[in-house]
C-alpha cells in the first residue's frame, strides 16, 4: 500500500528527515516511536503533504503511484489521512458542516456524486454512536473550546467518516484519559480492515495496548534505526530511548 | 468646469426645481454656503489621509438626470432579498420607481422623502428630525443642499414591523457619468422595532457616484437594525454617511457588507443621548484588484451606562486597500461605558494594503473600553488541516474566509440575508459552499 524509499526532507533547508525506508501493506498496523525531535511528525507531516516540507530525495509510493507531487487534497482523495496532534480550531465551521464538505469534495474528486442527505445523517449517527459522540458535539464549530480529549476522539470520528485506505495517527494519545484512549482505541479497531492500514505516531506504549501493532520501527535522527515486533515497545517503555541511541551512535 | 463649481452652479438650476417657500430650504442654502467653503475633502484632511476622491471627482457627472428609466423586476430580482415579504422604496437613476416599490401608510410611514419634505402632515417630524445630528462636513452638507428624494421611514411608538425595509438604488447607465445623492430619514419611536436592508447597484460600467447621507433616530426603547450590502461593480464608488442619534435603552445595529465599487468610503457616527443604549457596528469587507473600502466610524459615549460594540473585519486580495479608522469618544460623564472595539485584516497579496487606526478619547474614569487590530496571513496551518481532509485550497481557503467572517455574520438576524452574504462570497471566491452558514 505505502512505500516509501530513502526518503529525505527537510524544512528550511534544515534537514530532518534522513533516508527513511517503510513498506507498509494492507492490514498492518505499525507504529513509529522514538524520542522528541527525532523527526516522526514531520514524517507524517510529508506524507500528508505539508507544503512547508521539501522531499529532497527519495519517494513516496501510495498503491505503486508516486504522491510526491500530489497536493494535500489529492493524497487526501487517494486514502491517506492524517490525525492531527494539534487539531486546528474553525469556527463558525460546525463539525458537520466540515465533515459534509470534506466527504462530499472526496466523493466530487474520485467522480462520485454528493451523497444523499439521508445517507450522510445515517452515517453520522452511526460513527458517533461508535465514539460516544454527543448530537450536540457536532454541531459545534469545529474544535473550537473542544477539550483535548474531545479534539481527538473528533478526529477518530473524522477518519471513521472519512475511511481512509491509510490512516496515519499522530500522538492521538496525548491528552487523552484512560476512558477517552479506550473510545479512541475501540474506534480504531473497528475501523481496521484487510483493505486498510494504519501507523500510529507515539511516544508512550499505551495505546499500543489497546491498538496493537504488527510491527515497531525506532525513529531515531531522521531515520528508522530499529525495527521488530510489539515486543519493541515494550522494551522501549522499560529502558527507554538511551539505548538505542548508544547503539546508533556506536 | 471643475465638479465643485459645477454643483454650485446646479444648486441654482435646483432651486429652479423645488419649492424654495419651504422651511427645508433654508437648511439647504446654508449647506450650500458650507460646501462651498469647505470644497471636497483632500488627503490634507486628518479624516481622508488614507483615501483620496480625486480618481473619483475627475469625471463630468450628471447631476440631474434626464429622464425616468424603466426596468423590468426580473433583470434585477437577484439585487432584492427576495425570499422574504418586504417594503421596497427602489430608485433608478435617483429618482423613485412606483413599479417596483412597496410602500405603506398603514400605521407606519414607509415612504418617499420627496413628499416628506413638501407635504404638510410630515412638517412636524421633518422639523424635529430633519438634518438634526447630520454633520455639517462637506460631502454630507452638499447632500443636505441637494437633498431632495430618498427614503422616509416614520414607525410611531409601540409598531413591530414584521415586515423588513429593502431601500434600493439602481443606476441604468443612461448617462455617461452619474452623480447621485439620497437622502434617507429614520424616525423610530419607542418601543418600535424596525429592520432595514440597503443597496446601491449600478447595472452598466458607466462611472457611477453615490453621496448618500442616511440619519436615522432610535428613540426611547426602539429597536433599529440596518444592513448595508455594498456589492457594486467597479466603476461605481460611494459615500455612505450614516448618523444615528440613540435616546435611553434603545439598541441601533448597523453591519456593513463591503465586497464590491471602486471606493466605498463608509462613515458611520453613533451618538448615544440616554442611559443603557447599545450601539452595534459590524462589517466585514472583501476586495480585491483596486479596490477601496474605509471605514470611519465614531461612537460617542455622552451619557452613563451605555455599550458598544465594534467589530470589522477585513480581507484583502490583489493590490486593493482598505482603511479602518475607528473612534471612540467617552464623555467625563459617561462613567460605566462599555466599549468594544475589534477590526482584524487578512491581507491575501503583497500588494493589499489596509491601515488601521483605533482612537480612543476617554475622559470618564470608570469605564471598560478596548480595542485591537490585527493584520495577518491565512494561517497555514489551518489551510493544510482541511486539505488533509480532502478540502481543495480554493474552499478550504474560502471556509477559512467564513470563518474568520463568523463573528459578524452570528448577529445578523434575518437568515436570508445570511444566505445572500454567503452566496455572495461564494461567488467573489468561485467556490460552491454546500451548507448555509
Amino acid at each position: 500500500m505505502l512505500k516509501i524509499n530513502n526518503l529525505h526532507a527537510s524544512v528550511e533547508d534544515k534537514a530532518i528527515l534522513r533516508g527513511i525506508n517503510l513498506e507498509v501493506k494492507p492490514g498492518e498496523v505499525h507504529a513509529i516511536m522514538g524520542p522528541n525531535g527525532s523527526g516522526k511528525s514531520t514524517l507524517a507531516s510529508v506524507i500528508a503533504g505539508k507544503e512547508e516540507y521539501e522531499v529532497t530525495e527519495g519517494e513516496i509510493l501510495l498503491e505503486n503511484v508516486n504522491i510526491d507531487e500530489m497536493a494535500p487534497e489529492e493524497r487526501a482523495h487517494k486514502g491517506i489521512f492524517l490525525s492531527f496532534q494539534y487539531p486546528v480550531e474553525i469556527p463558525g465551521v460546525s463539525v458537520t458542516n466540515f465533515m459534509k464538505t470534506a466527504i462530499n469534495e472526496t466523493r466530487k474528486a474520485n467522480g462520485l456524486p454528493d451523497m444523499p442527505a439521508n445517507e450522510m445523517l445515517k452515517l453520522i449517527r452511526e460513527k458517533s454512536e461508535m465514539l460516544e459522540i454527543d448530537r450536540k458535539f457536532l454541531s459545534r464549530s469545529l474544535n473550537e473550546g473542544f477539550s483535548g480529549g474531545e479534539k481527538k476522539r473528533n478526529e477518530i470520528f473524522q477518519m471513521a467518516m472519512l475511511e481512509p485506505k491509510l490512516a496515519i495517527l499522530d500522538e492521538t494519545d496525548s491528552g487523552l484519559d484512560i476512558d477517552a484512549l479506550r473510545i479512541v482505541a475501540n474506534g480504531v479497531n473497528k475501523l481496521k480492515s484487510k483493505d486498510n492500514a494504519v501507523i500510529v505516531i507515539t511516544h508512550y506504549q499505551r495505546l499500543l495496548d489497546h491498538i496493537v501493532p504488527d510491527f515497531v520501527h525506532v525513529l531515531f535522527e531522521g531515520r528508522i534505526v530499529k525495527s521488530g515486533g510489539k515486543e519493541l515497545a515494550h522494551e522501549l517503555e522499560e529502558k527507554g530511548y538511551d539505548w538505542i541511541k548508544e547503539e546508533v551512535n556506536a | 468646469m471643475e465638479l465643485k463649481e459645477k454643483l454650485i452652479a446646479s444648486f441654482m438650476a435646483f432651486e429652479n426645481l423645488v419649492d424654495i417657500d419651504l422651511p427645508v430650504h433654508d437648511v439647504r442654502s446654508e449647506a450650500i454656503k458650507q460646501f462651498e467653503s469647505q470644497g471636497f475633502p483632500s488627503k490634507r484632511d486628518e479624516a481622508w489621509k488614507y483615501t483620496s476622491l480625486n480618481s473619483i471627482l475627475k469625471h463630468d457627472y450628471s447631476v440631474f438626470p434626464k429622464r425616468e428609466n424603466h426596468i423590468d423586476y426580473n433583470e434585477i430580482k437577484k439585487y432584492f432579498i427576495h425570499d422574504i415579504d418586504t417594503y421596497k422604496i427602489v430608485f433608478i437613476d435617483g429618482k423613485y420607481s412606483s413599479h417596483l416599490s412597496e410602500t405603506t401608510h398603514d400605521g407606519i410611514d414607509v415612504c418617499l422623502m420627496s413628499s416628506a419634505l413638501t407635504k404638510p402632515k410630515y412638517r412636524l417630524i421633518i422639523e424635529n428630525y430633519f438634518n438634526k445630528v447630520a454633520t455639517k462636513d462637506s460631502l454630507s452638507s452638499l447632500n443636505t443642499a441637494f437633498s431632495q428624494e430618498g427614503a422616509y421611514i416614520h414607525i410611531p411608538k409601540n409598531k413591530l414591523v414584521a415586515k423588513p425595509i429593502q431601500i434600493v438604488h439602481f443606476s441604468t447607465g443612461n448617462e455617461a457619468a452619474l452623480l447621485m445623492q439620497p437622502r434617507n430619514l429614520i424616525v423610530v419611536d419607542e418601543n418600535s422595532h424596525v429592520q432595514i436592508i440597503e443597496r446601491h447597484q449600478s447595472l452598466t460600467d458607466n462611472p457611477v457616484l453615490t453621496n448618500s447621507v442616511t440619519e436615522i433616530f432610535a428613540n426611547k426603547r426602539a429597536i433599529v437594525d440596518y444592513y448595508k450590502i455594498q456589492n457594486d461593480n467597479e466603476n461605481a464608488s460611494l459615500i455612505d454617511s450614516t448618523f444615528v442619534n440613540q435616546k435611553q435603552e434603545s439598541f441601533a445595529s448597523v453591519h456593513t457588507f463591503s465586497f464590491g465599487g471602486k471606493l466605498t468610503r463608509n462613515n458611520l457616527n453613533f451618538y448615544q443621548n440616554g442611559e443603557r443604549i447599545d450601539s452595534t457596528m459590524k462589517g466585514i469587507t472583501i476586495i480585491g484588484n483596486k479596490q477601496h473600502v474605509d471605514h470611519n466610524t465614531l461612537v460617542h459615549h455622552i451619557e452613563p451606562n451605555c455599550e458598544s460594540h465594534q467589530d470589522y473585519k477585513g480581507i484583502y486580495g490583489d493590490s486593493s486597500t482598505g482603511v479602518f479608522n475607528g473612534k471612540v469618544l467617552v464623555d467625563k460623564e459617561a462613567q460605566k461605558t462599555n466599549a468594544f472595539q475589534a477590526n482584524n485584516n487578512i491581507l491575501l497579496s503583497d500588494k493589499a494594503s489596509i491601515n488601521t487606526k483605533p482612537q480612543l478619547e476617554i475622559f470618564a474614569d470608570d469605564v471598560k473600553c478596548s480595542h485591537g487590530c490585527t493584520i495577518g496571513q491565512l494561517d497555514e496551518t489551518a489551510m493544510f488541516y482541511m486539505r488533509s481532509r480532502g478540502i481543495p485550497e480554493k474552499e478550504a481557503k474560502a471556509l477559512l474566509m467564513f470563518a474568520f467572517s463568523n463573528n459578524v455574520m452570528s448577529s445578523v438576524k434575518i437568515p436570508e440575508i445570511k444566505q445572500r452574504i454567503t452566496k455572495i462570497i461564494a461567488n467573489k471566491l468561485g467556490v460552491h459552499i454546500g451548507f448555509d452558514l
